[in-house]
Order: structure tokens, then C-alpha cells, then sequence
């Protein structure tokens, strides 16, 4: 079976230095690797500031890491980072799944829209120039006017 | 008067409130006076991804209280707004989002 896509988001103190940040990440490197799993790219975020206190931090670095691998690597991960005390915060989102439904929805409004102007004798792609301006001004303005939560 | 003149007399609050406005003037300004269709954000903007990581998307959906803003105000479509409403949960798991704000 086709590996699955999965994003790993975790969060450290904010007085996580460089170094303690690239060794965890080799921790995590490591745990993928033994089974059988690769990281597709990284990202570090830095520091950013928390929406609510975790642990009195206030703020945290944030570390993406996007994985293909096995539900069975990324239970082991799960299980690591819990333990990991210096890890604060993270969260495991399996997002193959979700990109191919995008993905379809774009080509099928695609091709779908390409059909409609091919019928209507146009070209299937849009021409620069063409169609209305940008005259919708205040779409943003008041659509969440009246607010009441 | 072309509503209300069974009635007697300008007994509720409605009825003097018309009257306020002058007839059929009044009227005429109540039904010109329309709402805005509203309008999915997503759909309009052809947004297929809502990604729990931006939080710029997701931020309007998540006034000052920290509450999911409901369909019925920002007037998201079905579809999206489940799309949201998971995107929202797992951004407050990772505090990029409050749960509460008081």
C-alpha cells in the first residue's frame, strides 16, 4: 500500500535554542527512518505568539514537518512526542486524503468551466481583459454585520 | 392608509411606528429597504483548501469571543463551513486559535 501523507506540527518553549531545535528534529528523523517512513520537507515557523497559555508559556516555536509513512510510524511518533517533555504542544493531521479531494474539485470546476465556454464558442481559458472589472468594492465590508455571538 | 385601517386605532407599537414615518412613504422605504444576499466566502472566492495552518483565512470566522462564527451571520455554505469548523478545532489545538477569550 501507497504510503500516507501526514503533517506533524509541534511546538517547543521559546527559549528553545537552534540547536536543541535541530536535535529534536534528528530524533524525529530518526523514528521515521526506522520505520520506513520520510520527511517530505520541513519548516520552522520560529517563535510565534500562542493563542492561550500552554505550560505559562506564552509564546513557542513552532516546527512543521510533513511525513509520508505508515499509520503504524506515526502512532510510534504520537506516542514519542507525548513523552518528549520538551515538546509542548503537537498535533498530527493525516492530509493525503483531503489534497486529492482538492485537487479534484479544482479539476473538475476546471474542466467543467472550460466545457461551458467551449459551448458558448469561446476560448476555454479566460482572455486578459475580459469579462467584468473588480467593480464588486465593498464585499468585505459589512458581511458580518450584526454580529451577535 | 393602505395597511392597517381595519385596525383600531394605532394601539401597537407597530402601527405608531408607521405613522411616525409618514404613510405610505414608510411604506415604500421598508420594501425597498433589502438584505444583502449573502455569500460563501469560499465558494465566491473558489477556495477549496481551508488549512487549519492560516490562520489569515480562518481569522474573520473567529470573532473577539473565540466562537465559530454561525452560518446563519457569515453566511459560509454547509460545505465549507464543516471544511471551517474542522480547520478552527485543529488550530485551537495548536494555539494558533483560542479556545476562550474572556
Amino acid at each position: 500500500m501507497a504510503d500516507r501523507q501526514y503533517e506533524l506540527v509541534y511546538i517547543l518553549p521559546p527559549d528553545t535554542t537552534e540547536q536543541q531545535v535541530t536535535e529534536l528534529h534528528q530524533q524525529v528523523e530518526g523514528v521515521v527512518s526506522r520505520l520506513h517512513g520520510q520527511i517530505e520537507k520541513t519548516e520552522n515557523w520560529g517563535r510565534k505568539k500562542l493563542a492561550y497559555e500552554i505550560g505559562h508559556q506564552k509564546e513557542g516555536v513552532y516546527v512543521l514537518d510533513s511525513i509520508n509513512g505508515s499509520g503504524e510510524l506515526m502512532k510510534e511518533l504520537d506516542r514519542r512526542l507525548r513523552v518528549m517533555d520538551q515538546v509542548i504542544r503537537h498535533i498530527i493531521v493525516r492530509v493525503d486524503e483531503e489534497k486529492k479531494v482538492v485537487e479534484r474539485t479544482r479539476t473538475k470546476r476546471q474542466s467543467e468551466s472550460e466545457r461551458r465556454r467551449v459551448k458558448r464558442g469561446l476560448p476555454p481559458t479566460r482572455q486578459p481583459g475580459e469579462g467584468r472589472s473588480q467593480e464588486i468594492d465593498d464585499i468585505d465590508d459589512d458581511r458580518f454585520d450584526g454580529v451577535e455571538v | 392608509m393602505p395597511f392597517g385601517q381595519g385596525r383600531s386605532g394605532g394601539g401597537g407599537g407597530r402601527g405608531k411606528d408607521r405613522d411616525k414615518k409618514g404613510g405610505e412613504k414608510g411604506q415604500q422605504q421598508r420594501r425597498t429597504l433589502f438584505r444583502r444576499r449573502k455569500v460563501c466566502k469560499f465558494c465566491a472566492d473558489k477556495i477549496d483548501d481551508i488549512n487549519y495552518k492560516d490562520v489569515k483565512l480562518i481569522g474573520p470566522f473567529v470573532p473577539e469571543r473565540g466562537k465559530i462564527l454561525p452560518r446563519r451571520i457569515s453566511g459560509t455554505c454547509a460545505m465549507h463551513q464543516r471544511k471551517l469548523q474542522t480547520a478552527i478545532k485543529r488550530a485551537r489545538q495548536i494555539a494558533l486559535i483560542p479556545y476562550v477569550t474572556d
